[in-house]
């Protein structure tokens, strides 16, 4: 459920950029605060780890597909959420560099939907309470998949919330529940699956190993959970308001622009509405502007005013467009072209 | 994952590491203007296609002027492509609003907008690609730090890059095994699974350890030690404002629009 930058407004992708960024720093500041030297390599393997189990499949009982770990909650019951989330967070970051496996706009939304979930709310919420760190037992499988399950549809909810708020998918709101959540339902029960597997295994293995995790006592503070939440929950707010009130949004706005209806059917209008409501009576900073958080959100200020009347639907404009468009293609490759040959020479002069 | 991700993985690597015009820019430099790209480029509004096209501009002359082979860019972008594919499909499924009529053939808003986004999807992907193709992980690393990326978060993606290679070592031999004793099925039962992964969990946490202990025993205090370059280029000075120059301007304007405006005569 990795999420692709084509999908996601630059406000929205700022603003998870910013939570994520800030459970982040976070997170840094506890693990360094308790490191134990060995911490900071046994996170590298660990996440290199999840790399090469994810190559490794197994047979999902009683179906004839198959699935492999995904990772997030295996990480937090061997190292801890704090450590975990550092760890699931590098994960998607090398994904995102490498295999081009969500973007880096998107980033920020695919470190919060599959690290903090998993790391602050279904492993010290759900896992730790069910399991009583009793690895192994019939208890820990048990644990495991409610656990898993939940982080997941969890993620994949915000999936949702963060598509449907960029405004850029005009899949219906429900439809896109109904459509991530029953998948997110079978991979969480893989997930769930293939975690206790391995949890106990090492439990019989190696038991020692599990304790890299903290200690039962030291429970895991219910602050970056409140907070990541409220930042989130603010933020989602501000957003659906920020679309509901100064334009309609994107695409009512396009369709009322192309068919001079104001409203859009359906349940959409009613959710932004509500939420909208919602948000104003709870907002403290009424005309909250979106200022600025990162070097990347500076382009939405610019950007912001002035939407070309589209579809201003005018045969010049349209043919010039499309001519145009193609043309800028064309110079495009030429001067790649160019560059290339030119960059080549200077190699070769240079030898 | 299949082994040959792996393969992919270590070509990035030996591309970051080439040293062309586009390698020699700072990291920063590339990474602001890079997320710059996409936050501009995802701000346009939802049926926008041709004011898109000149930013195609930005990764063809990062990806050339790198020499990094633009078919290499292009499978990774194919390969990125379902997850926008399948979301993005819904667009003229929902949206069939008639905006345009070619001859007899009618395109829909939702059309439109499915274009939009793919074409979108290509543009920031192949950013974030050529970004990483010509700056290499311990360049980029630097990079972040600087930018002030928590010290311990660098640290922790340079370690998993550092790692990646060797416990991927560890995972194809395990699979080699499975195989050469198997009768050919990949997927294994979740028992025999849970004792194969869990082993590979344990020998890559020793290795850890072993890792761990030679670290120390060569002085290491809990930081890695990366190469960075402090200061700031004239030609990264350059880099940065021009890009962000164009991006104002193709933001501002439909550069494309005025270009067909020109060859349609329609501009007096």
């Amino acid at each position: 459920m990795h999420m692709a930058d084509a999908l996601i407004s630059p406000t929205v992708g700022g603003m998870l950029w910013a939570v994520s960024g800030g459970l982040i720093a976070f997170c840094a500041r506890k693990v360094k605060r308790t490191l134990r030297d060995n911490l900071v390599p046994m996170m590298g393997v660990l996440g290199a780890f999840i790399f090469a189990a994810q190559m490794i499949n197994f047979s999902i009982p009683g179906t004839g597909s198959s699935g492999h770990l995904s990772g997030g909650l295996i990480l937090t019951i061997l190292l801890g959420p704090y450590a975990a989330f550092l760890v699931i967070a590098s994960v998607l970051t090398v994904q995102a560099f490498f295999f081009a496996d969500g973007g880096l706009l998107a980033l920020g939304c695919n470190i919060f939907n599959l690290g903090f979930f998993p790391a602050f709310i279904a492993y010290p919420l759900i896992y730790r309470v069910i399991a009583k760190d009793q690895h192994g037992t019939p208890r820990a499988w048990v644990a495991a998949m409610v656990a898993a399950v939940v982080g997941l549809q969890l993620g994949a909810f915000s999936v949702v919330l963060e598509t449907k708020a960029s405004g850029i998918s005009e899949l219906p709101f429900g439809t896109f529940v109904l459509m991530m959540l029953p998948i997110h339902l079978a991979i969480g029960v893989v997930e769930g699956l293939a975690t206790a597997a391995v949890v106990s295994f090492v439990a019989r293995a190696r038991p020692e190993a599990l304790r890299t995790a903290p200690s039962a006592g030291a429970s895991v503070s219910l602050r970056p959970v409140v907070i990541g939440l409220a930042i989130t929950a603010v933020v989602m707010g501000g957003l659906v308001s920020w679309f509901a009130s100064t334009h309609p949004d994107g695409l009512e706005w396009s369709i009322s622009k192309v068919t001079g209806k104001e409203e859009l059917s359906g349940s959409e209008a009613g959710v932004h509405k509500n939420l909208a409501d919602l948000q104003k009576k709870t907002a403290f900073l009424p005309d909250y502007g979106f200022k600025a958080t990162e070097a990347e959100s500076a382009p939405a200020e610019h950007a912001a005013p002035e939407p070309e009347p589209w579809p201003a639907v005018n045969a010049g404009t349209s043919i010039s467009g499309i001519v145009g468009g193609l043309m800028t293609l064309a110079l495009v490759c030429l001067v790649g072209f160019a560059l290339k040959a030119r960059s080549i020479q200077r190699a070769h002069g240079n030898d | 994952m299949g082994i040959a991700d792996w393969i992919e993985i270590g070509r990035m690597d030996e591309l970051g590491r080439m040293d062309t015009p586009a390698h020699r820019l700072d990291a920063r430099a590339k990474a602001i203007v890079t997320l710059v790209f996409i936050g501009v480029v995802m701000s346009f509004p939802l049926h926008e296609i041709s004011a898109l096209t000149p930013f195609l501009l930005y990764p063809v002359a990062l990806i050339s002027l790198g020499r990094i082979p633009a078919r290499y860019i292009l499978k990774k972008i194919l390969v990125a492509a379902p997850f926008a594919l399948v979301i993005g499909i819904f667009n003229p499924l929902m949206d069939r609003q008639p905006v345009a009529t070619i001859g007899s053939f009618v395109v829909t808003g939702g059309w439109v907008s499915f274009v939009s986004i793919m074409f979108r999807f290509v543009l920031t992907v192949g950013a974030a690609l050529a970004l990483v193709a010509c700056t290499g992980m311990y360049r980029l690393g630097a990079g972040l730090e600087q930018l002030g990326v928590p010290r311990v978060f660098v640290m922790q993606l340079l370690f998993l890059y550092r790692y990646l290679f060797v416990v991927a070592d560890e995972g194809v031999k395990m699979m080699r095994g499975v195989e050469l004793r198997s009768d050919g099925t990949r997927a294994l039962r979740l028992r025999v699974y849970g004792s194969l992964i869990g082993h590979l969990l344990l020998r890559s946490m020793d290795r850890a350890e072993r890792v761990y202990r030679a670290m120390v025993a060569r002085g290491f205090d809990g930081e890695i030690r990366v190469l960075r370059r402090s200061w700031f280029r004239w030609s990264d000075w350059g880099f940065v404002c021009g890009c962000l120059a164009f991006f104002l301007a193709a933001r501002m304007w439909n550069l494309a629009n005025g270009l067909g405006l020109l060859l349609t005569g329609i501009v007096p």
